[in-house]
C-alpha cells in the first residue's frame, strides 16, 4: 500500500474501489462456505443442504464498504487513534493517570460494601482481581523481561495442585500452604527456564506453550497423585485466622456476634485476593526500581549488550521465570481454596491466551493498564454474555482493532524507573513523543 | 609469529598469543599475535574483512577462538586472566574489559540514565543485598543507588549528555548515541576499553571531539583502549600503537609513523602494480 503524507491530497476513487472490490472478493471466498452454505439435520434424520446467500450478501458487501471508506479516509499508513487526541488532552491525561490508579484501588476495595447483597457480582469481582494478578505475575516475564510465554497456566496449576496436595494430605492452613504453593511454583519456572535459556520470541513462546501443556498432561495422567480427569475434591477453605467461615459456634460470625452468611466467605476470599494481587503490584513495581528489574528490561531491549555490560543473563531470565511464576503459583493456591475443586480441565491453554491476552491488551510492562484490560476482557465477557458466541467476534474483531492502532497496548507509555531531576520537570508530552519514536 | 617483547614504560595490559579464529572452512583470523600496553591507545586497522571485528569478539568473549591464548592483566593489581576460557560476562565484570559495538546497541526504550545504570548492575546488585536488601528499602541501596546516579551523571556530563538524562536513548542522534555507548562503557570501570569504529558516521566536528574525549580517557583516567577505526584521520592522531591486520593475519604493527610509511600497510589499503607488490613483498621478507 503506498504511504502517503502530505493531508490535502485528492480522492482516488478508482483506487479506493479497486482495493474494496479486492477485500470484496477475498472476503466472499472465505466466507462463501462458511456462510453461505450450511447443513442442517433434517426431518428425516438425514442432512440437509440450505444456502444463506442473503447473509453472505451483507458481509460481503460490508467488508466492501468498509475498505471502500478506509481507503478513502485513513488512507495515511500511520494512522493511529492516538493522533486524533489533542496534545493537551493527552498531556491532561497523564496528569490523570496517577489519579486513576487511586480511584482504580479505592473502587476496588469498596466493591464488597458497594455491591454487598450481589453475590454475582462479587464472584466476577474475584474473577476479575484473580486474572489482574495472573496478569502482573506474567507481566514480569512478557513486559519486563520481553520473554514471550504462552505456557504460564502451567504455573497456575502448579500452584493449584500443590496447595490442594499439601492442605490434603499434610492438614496445613491456607496462610502455610500459600509460600509453598509459590516456591514450588517457582521452582516450576526454573524448571522450565533452563531448557529455554537460548531461546527467544516465537521459539521460546513454542516451548513454553509445549510445557504449559506438558504440566496439564501430567496432571491428567498421573492419577495416583492427582486424581487424573476426576481432579481433587473437597479442598479445605481459607479460615479467618483460624475461624472457619460457617455456622457453628466457633464460626467467624459467630465469633463477631454477626448473623451467618455466606457472603462473608466470598468478601473474604474477594480481599485476600485483592491483598494478593497488590502485593504482586507492589513487588512489581519495587522490582522495576532495583538492579534486577532494570536487568529484565535491559534484557528485553538489548540482550548482547547486557552480556557485554557483565550482566549474568542466564540467572536473569531464570528469576524473572521465577518470579512470574510465583505469583502465578500463588494465584493458583487461591484458585483452588477458592473452588474447593480442580481438575486438569482449569488449566487449558485458553487460560494462557486469556491471561496473555490481558497483558498485550493492557500494554507490556504497565500495571494500571493490566488491571483496566483485566477489568474490561472479563467485564466485558460477563457484560455480554447474552451475545453468546458472538462475543468471541466481537472481542477478536477488538484485540485486531487494538493490535493494530495501539501496537504497544492501551497504556503504551513507560515510567522510566528513575530520573535525575524532579520527575515533574520533565513535560509527559515530550517524554510520551519520544518514546513513541523508539522502535517497540 | 610471537608477540614482541614488551618495551620499557608501560606494562602490558592485552597478550594476544597465536590465536586463531576459524569458521567452518573460513579462517577469519590466522595465527594472530599482537600486544597493547596499558594507558596507550592501540588502533586495529586493515581492510574490511581483515578479521578486526572477528578479534573483539574473541577479545570480550563473544566467540571462543580456535587456538590461541588471550591474556589480560590489571596493571594496577597484578591481577591476570584468560579471557579465552571465561563467558563474555565474566571478561567484564571480572576482568573489566568493557565494548562498544559496530552498530550501536543501546537499550533504546530505557532513558540515558536507566542504560547508564544497567552498566552498572553487578555493583548496584551486590549493594542491593541480591534484591532483598533493596525490596524492603534499605538505605545502603538508597545510597549505593545514589552514588550510581552520581557517577552515570558524570559521564554523561563528560559526553555532554546530561541535559538529556530523562530521554530515551533511541530518540538521539546518531553521534549522541554512539558518545552515550561509551559513556556506558565507562560506567562499568574498565581497565580495558574495546571500541568498534567509534567515529563510523560522526561528522568533522564530532569525529574531533571524539578524538579529544578518548586522549582524556588514556590521560586522566588511566583507561587502557583498543580501538577498531576505519577514519584514518582518528587512527593516527591518537594512536600509541597501530596493529595492521588484513586477510586475518597481521601485516604490520608499530607507532602511526612506522605504519603509514609501510609498504605492506599502502598495498593491503591502496592495491598496487604488480611488480610493487613483489618488491614489497621481498622487502617484507615472504
Amino acid at each position: 500500500m503506498p504511504r502517503e503524507s502530505e493531508p490535502d491530497r485528492p480522492l482516488d476513487l478508482p483506487a479506493a474501489a479497486k482495493e474494496a472490490a479486492i477485500a470484496a472478493l477475498v472476503a466472499l471466498g472465505l466466507f462463501g462456505l462458511l456462510i453461505g452454505i450450511r447443513t442442517d439435520q433434517g426431518p428425516t434424520g438425514a442432512l440437509v443442504f440450505t444456502t444463506r446467500f442473503g447473509a453472505l450478501a451483507v458481509i460481503v458487501a460490508a467488508v466492501f464498504a468498509a475498505t471502500m471508506l478506509r481507503a478513502m479516509f485513513w488512507r495515511d499508513a500511520a494512522f493511529s487513534v492516538s493522533r486524533l487526541v489533542p496534545a493537551s488532552v493527552k498531556t491532561a491525561a497523564s496528569g490523570l493517570a496517577a489519579y486513576a490508579a487511586a480511584a482504580f484501588l479505592a473502587f476496588a476495595l469498596l466493591v464488597p460494601i458497594i455491591f454487598y447483597g450481589n453475590r454475582y457480582l462479587l464472584d466476577l469481582g474475584i474473577l476479575i482481581v484473580t486474572y489482574t494478578m495472573l496478569g502482573f505475575g506474567l507481566n514480569i516475564v512478557v513486559g519486563l523481561a520481553g520473554l514471550l510465554d504462552l505456557g504460564y497456566v502451567a504455573f497456575y496449576a502448579v500452584g493449584a495442585y500443590s496447595y490442594a496436595l499439601i492442605a490434603q494430605n499434610f492438614g496445613l492452613s491456607f496462610w502455610i500452604c500459600l509460600p509453598l504453593a509459590g516456591i514450588l511454583a517457582a521452582f516450576a519456572g526454573i524448571l522450565l527456564g533452563f531448557p529455554v535459556l537460548r531461546l527467544r520470541g516465537d521459539y521460546l513462546a513454542i516451548v513454553t506453550l509445549g510445557f504449559g501443556e506438558i504440566i496439564r498432561l501430567i496432571l491428567l495422567n498421573w492419577q495416583k497423585l492427582t486424581g487424573g480427569p476426576n481432579g481433587i475434591p473437597g479442598i479445605p477453605r481459607p479460615s479467618f485466622f483460624g475461624l472457619p467461615f460457617n455456622n457453628s459456634e466457633h464460626g467467624f460470625a459467630a465469633t463477631f456476634g454477626l448473623h451467618y452468611s455466606p457472603t462473608h466467605r466470598v468478601v473474604f476470599l474477594y480481599y485476600v485476593i485483592l491483598a494478593l494481587a497488590l502485593l504482586t503490584n507492589w513487588v512489581t513495581l519495587r522490582l522495576r526500581r532495583l538492579p534486577i528489574g532494570r536487568a529484565w528490561e535491559a534484557l528485553r531491549e538489548d540482550e548482547i549488550a547486557c552480556r557485554a555490560l557483565g550482566i549474568n543473563t542466564t540467572t536473569t531470565k531464570l528469576t524473572a521465570f521465577a518470579m512470574g511464576a510465583m505469583f502465578g503459583g500463588f494465584a493458583g493456591a487461591f484458585f483452588a481454596t477458592r473452588q474447593g475443586f480442580i481438575s486438569p480441565e482449569s488449566f487449558t491453554f485458553t487460560e494462557s491466551a486469556l491471561v496473555l491476552a490481558i497483558v498485550v491488551l493492557g500494554g507490556m510492562g504497565s500495571q494500571l493498564g493490566v488491571a483496566a484490560a483485566a477489568a474490561v476482557m472479563l467485564g466485558g465477557f460477563e457484560l455480554f454474555r447474552e451475545f453468546d458466541q458472538y462475543r468471541m467476534l466481537v472481542f477478536g474483531a477488538a484485540m485486531v482493532a487494538i493490535v493494530i492502532h495501539q501496537p504497544r497496548g492501551l497504556v503504551a507509555t513507560r515510567a522510566p524507573s528513575v530520573s535525575l531531576r524532579d520527575h515533574t520537570d520533565i513535560p509527559a508530552a515530550t517524554v510520551r513523543d519520544a518514546r513513541t519514536e523508539s522502535p517497540g | 609469529m610471537s608477540a614482541a617483547e614488551p618495551q620499557t614504560f608501560q606494562p602490558l595490559v592485552l597478550t594476544v598469543e597465536h590465536l586463531t579464529m576459524r569458521f567452518g572452512g573460513l579462517v577469519a583470523v590466522s595465527d594472530l599475535s599482537f600486544f597493547a600496553r596499558a594507558r596507550e591507545i592501540t588502533a586495529l586497522i586493515g581492510p574490511n574483512g581483515a578479521g578486526k571485528t572477528t578479534l573483539f569478539n574473541c577479545v570480550t568473549g563473544f566467540y571462543k577462538p580456535t587456538i590461541g591464548m588471550l591474556k589480560l592483566d590489571h596493571p594496577d593489581t597484578g591481577a591476570w586472566y584468560l579471557l579465552e576460557r571465561m563467558p563474555e560476562f565474566r571478561i567484564a565484570r571480572e576482568a573489566r574489559v568493557a565494548r562498544t559495538f559496530q552498530n550501536v546497541r543501546l537499550f533504546a526504550g530505557m532513558t540515558l540514565l536507566e542504560n547508564l545504570l544497567v552498566a552498572q548492575h553487578n555493583a548496584l546488585m551486590a549493594a542491593s543485598g541480591y534484591t532483598m536488601l533493596g525490596l524492603f528499602g534499605a538505605r545502603s541501596y538508597a545510597r549505593a543507588q545514589a552514588r550510581a546516579v552520581d557517577k552515570a551523571r558524570y559521564w554523561l556530563d563528560r559526553v555532554g549528555l546530561v541535559e538529556r538524562a530523562d530521554d530515551p536513548a533511541g530518540a538521539l542522534p546518531y553521534g549522541a548515541q554512539r558518545r552515550l555507548e561509551i559513556a556506558r562503557a565507562m560506567c562499568t570501570d574498565p581497565v580495558l576499553l574495546c571500541l568498534d569504529e567509534p567515529a563510523a558516521g560522526l561528522n568533522n566536528r564530532e569525529s574531533a571531539e571524539l578524538n579529544i574525549f578518548l586522549r582524556a580517557l588514556r590521560d586522566e583516567h588511566g583507561i587502557s583502549i583498543l580501538l577498531i577505526e576505519h577514519d584514518m584521520g582518528v587512527v593516527m592522531e591518537i594512536s600509541d600503537r597501530i596493529v595492521v591486520l588484513d586477510y586475518g593475519e597481521k601485516i604490520a604493527e608499530g607507532t602511526p609513523g612506522d605504519v603509514r610509511n609501510n609498504p605492506r600497510v599502502i598495498a593491503a589499503y591502496l592495491g598496487v602494480a604488480d611488480e610493487e607488490v613483489a618488491q614489497a613483498e621481498a622487502e617484507a621478507g615472504l
